[in-house]
């Protein structure tokens, strides 16, 4: 069983893709390969090349410069060949909310050549997935937002792509719905081994990934697990809360061989196994404490530590509480 | 079995999407959603209808008792001024139905709607064609409505000229659509919409035959008629609406549009239009396989 190229060759391979756009290098020089069934994350602050790469990945731009393979078909040589065996789900919604969920599933179904005979079968499917069976005859117009996105999922999937693109498929969600998408998300991987691939910016979902790569001018900064790179900030953070903090530092550089770092009236200490750090701290320090805490570093120190700033310093955030009032704006306003 | 290979064995038995026949399905699928939506927005179908009527009742009647009492040149033979424009006014309400069905392609792009199509295995070419015949069909349904109107206007149709018109209104709403669609492969954005309304359809509503005829025109008015398409849709509609009135005929060849002093016949009014909306439909083809 193991003998199927499809199971041992990587689904997505990019080699040192290039894009610019006249003197502006979006992407510059971006390695990866993505094993199939995985759970891939691409993660970088808003302009730093993300959307760019998943839109080569896709075929709606031809890079400059370099390779890339999707189902181990070239996107510059056969567009149409990867187009058929690739999923979308985009940044804005790309449904005809004056249709009906159902109508939206079958044109889609139509477009791909799922054979007529399943066609029902899997509309039905797809729609129960994200739980939408209810509402397939009403028209999109009367959706939430989430279950506009939903439906854009069940879509992506309905004729059984080998990779699922999805371009910050939770942006502008609530956090409800936001952790109803990834559940919606983790059960496809479960039940169609399908393989995703999927941009964001919050740092949160990336840990639902199996593998990240950071992001950051155009260039890929970090490539592992999430635990592999939590790995690379060195370990869990300790801080000691108390009055006596150089008193504290004295002793635990005395007991531990260790550097903390001494603020006003805390400590702080990087360690390689923070659980098990503890009792043994709590029984060398002497002098009072008021509080321990533990905390494991999160993507945030991680790209803290690779890029010198946090991922929400450049403002993003406001940019996409931007966009998606303009387009609820333009929604209601422009309607005809 | 995994899952892994149940997926793997999907993929094996799952064939790659041939581009041809999914385009051919694609201008299928173009076309019904445009009708799926006509069909559900009937308030701007009969919304449609309200400017055809104002000119025809209003226009036709104050009109026509102006050019009686003037003396009236050709309406004096017995041709009521009302009768006279209302193959005009079809061509008018196919004019701006085609045009701006054309033109939903601009909504399309801005809900985003365009992009799914634009990504499917298809080729783009499906778009430019099922956005031409879905804006044709819907402008055609619109014209063929006011045919209702025509006892009203002292018009008498016979089964054979309704067959006659469903082909002339087709064809005419056939060009006029692709010239929409070729217009809106090119634009983002709805801002350049009134300067088309503007500069193109209007002029070409005023230049159009609908409501005098193109015959003993200055020079410049006669090449500016000849070369609107909608002229010789609207010339050949009237031919055929006011002959099966039992208009006769050497009124009505007076009527007619001429070029070089020669009457343009029927079927070669249908070969420019149909010619017109080919060349548009190849620049809109054009224009939507070159962006990315």
């Amino acid at each position: 069983m193991t003998q199927n190229p499809v199971q041992t060759e990587a689904v997505v391979e990019a080699r040192s893709l290039v894009k610019t756009y006249g003197k502006v290098e979006a992407v510059r020089g971006i390695d990866l390969s993505v094993r199939p069934g995985e759970v891939f994350g691409f993660l970088g602050p808003n302009g730093a090349g993300k959307s760019t790469t998943i839109s080569i990945l896709c075929t709606l731009i031809r890079p400059t410069g370099g390779r890339a393979l999707v189902a181990g078909i070239d996107v510059t040589r056969d567009p149409g060949a990867v187009r058929s065996r690739i999923g979308l789900v985009f940044q804005d919604p790309s449904l005809d909310d004056q249709l009906t969920a159902r109508e939206n599933l079958e044109f889609h179904a139509f477009l791909y050549d799922v054979p007529r005979s399943e066609r029902r079968e899997r509309i039905d499917g797809v729609l129960e997935m994200v739980e939408l069976h209810e509402r397939a005859g009403s028209q999109v117009r009367t959706f939430s937002g989430g279950m506009k996105r939903r439906l854009e999922i069940a879509r992506g999937i309905l004729h059984y792509p080998q990779v699922l693109f999805l371009d910050e498929p939770t942006l502008g969600l609530d956090p409800q719905t936001r952790n109803r998408i990834w559940a919606y998300l983790h059960e496809l991987r479960k039940r169609e081994g399908i393989t995703l691939f999927m941009t964001t910016h919050y740092m949160d979902e990336a840990e639902f990934c199996d593998r990240i790569a950071i992001i950051d001018h155009g260039q890929i900064i970090a490539l592992g697990t999430p635990d592999e790179l939590k790995a690379m900030v060195g370990g869990d953070v300790i801080t000691v809360a108390t009055r006596e903090a150089a008193a504290a530092a004295d002793q635990i550089r005395h007991a531990f061989e260790l550097e903390p770092n001494v603020e006003r009236e805390s400590v702080r200490i990087e360690v390689s196994d923070g659980a098990s750090f503890v009792p043994r701290l709590v029984r060398e320090l002497t002098v009072p404490v008021s509080a321990v805490t533990l905390s494991r570093p999160s993507l945030d120190d991680v790209f803290l530590k690779l890029t010198g700033k946090a991922i929400r310093d450049e403002g993003a955030g406001e940019m996409d509480q931007m966009r998606v009032m303009m387009s609820r704006w333009s929604r209601a306003g422009g309607r005809r | 079995m995994t899952v892994e290979t149940i997926h793997a064995a999907r993929l094996r038995r799952r064939q790659a999407v041939n581009i041809r026949t999914a385009t051919v399905r694609a201008i299928y699928m173009i076309w019904r959603r445009d009708l799926i939506r006509f069909w559900r927005d009937r308030t701007r179908v009969v919304g449609a209808l309200v400017q055809p009527l104002l000119f025809l009742v209003i226009l036709g009647t104050g009109l026509s008792s102006a050019l009686r009492g003037a003396g009236g040149g050709t309406f004096r033979a017995g041709l009521d001024y009302t009768t006279f424009i209302f193959p005009g006014i079809i061509g008018m309400a196919v004019l701006f139905s085609s045009i701006f069905s054309g033109m939903s392609i601009i909504w399309d792009r801005e809900f985003g709607f365009l992009k799914e199509v634009l990504v499917a295995p298809i080729d783009r070419s499906a778009v430019a064609i099922g956005k031409t015949l879905g804006g044709a069909t819907q402008a055609c349904i619109q014209g063929l409505v006011l045919l209702v109107l025509a006892p009203f206007v002292g018009v008498k149709l016979t089964p054979l000229a309704v067959l006659a018109l469903i082909v002339l209104i087709f064809c005419l709403a056939f060009a006029l659509s692709a010239v929409g669609v070729s217009i809106a492969a090119r634009m983002r954005s709805m801002m350049g919409f009134q300067f088309v309304l503007n500069f193109l359809v209007q002029p070409a509503f005023f230049l159009s035959g609908a409501l005098f005829p193109v015959t003993g025109l200055p020079a410049w008015m006669t090449v500016l008629t000849r070369v609107n398409p909608l002229s010789y849709g609207v010339d050949a509609i009237r031919r055929v609406v006011l002959g099966a009135s039992g208009v006769p005929a050497p009124v009505l060849d007076r009527l007619s549009m001429t070029i070089g002093g020669q009457v343009v016949p029927i079927w070669v009014e249908v070969a420019i239009l149909v010619a017109f909306g080919m060349v548009l439909l190849v620049v809109a083809l054009l224009n939507f396989r070159h962006q990315d």
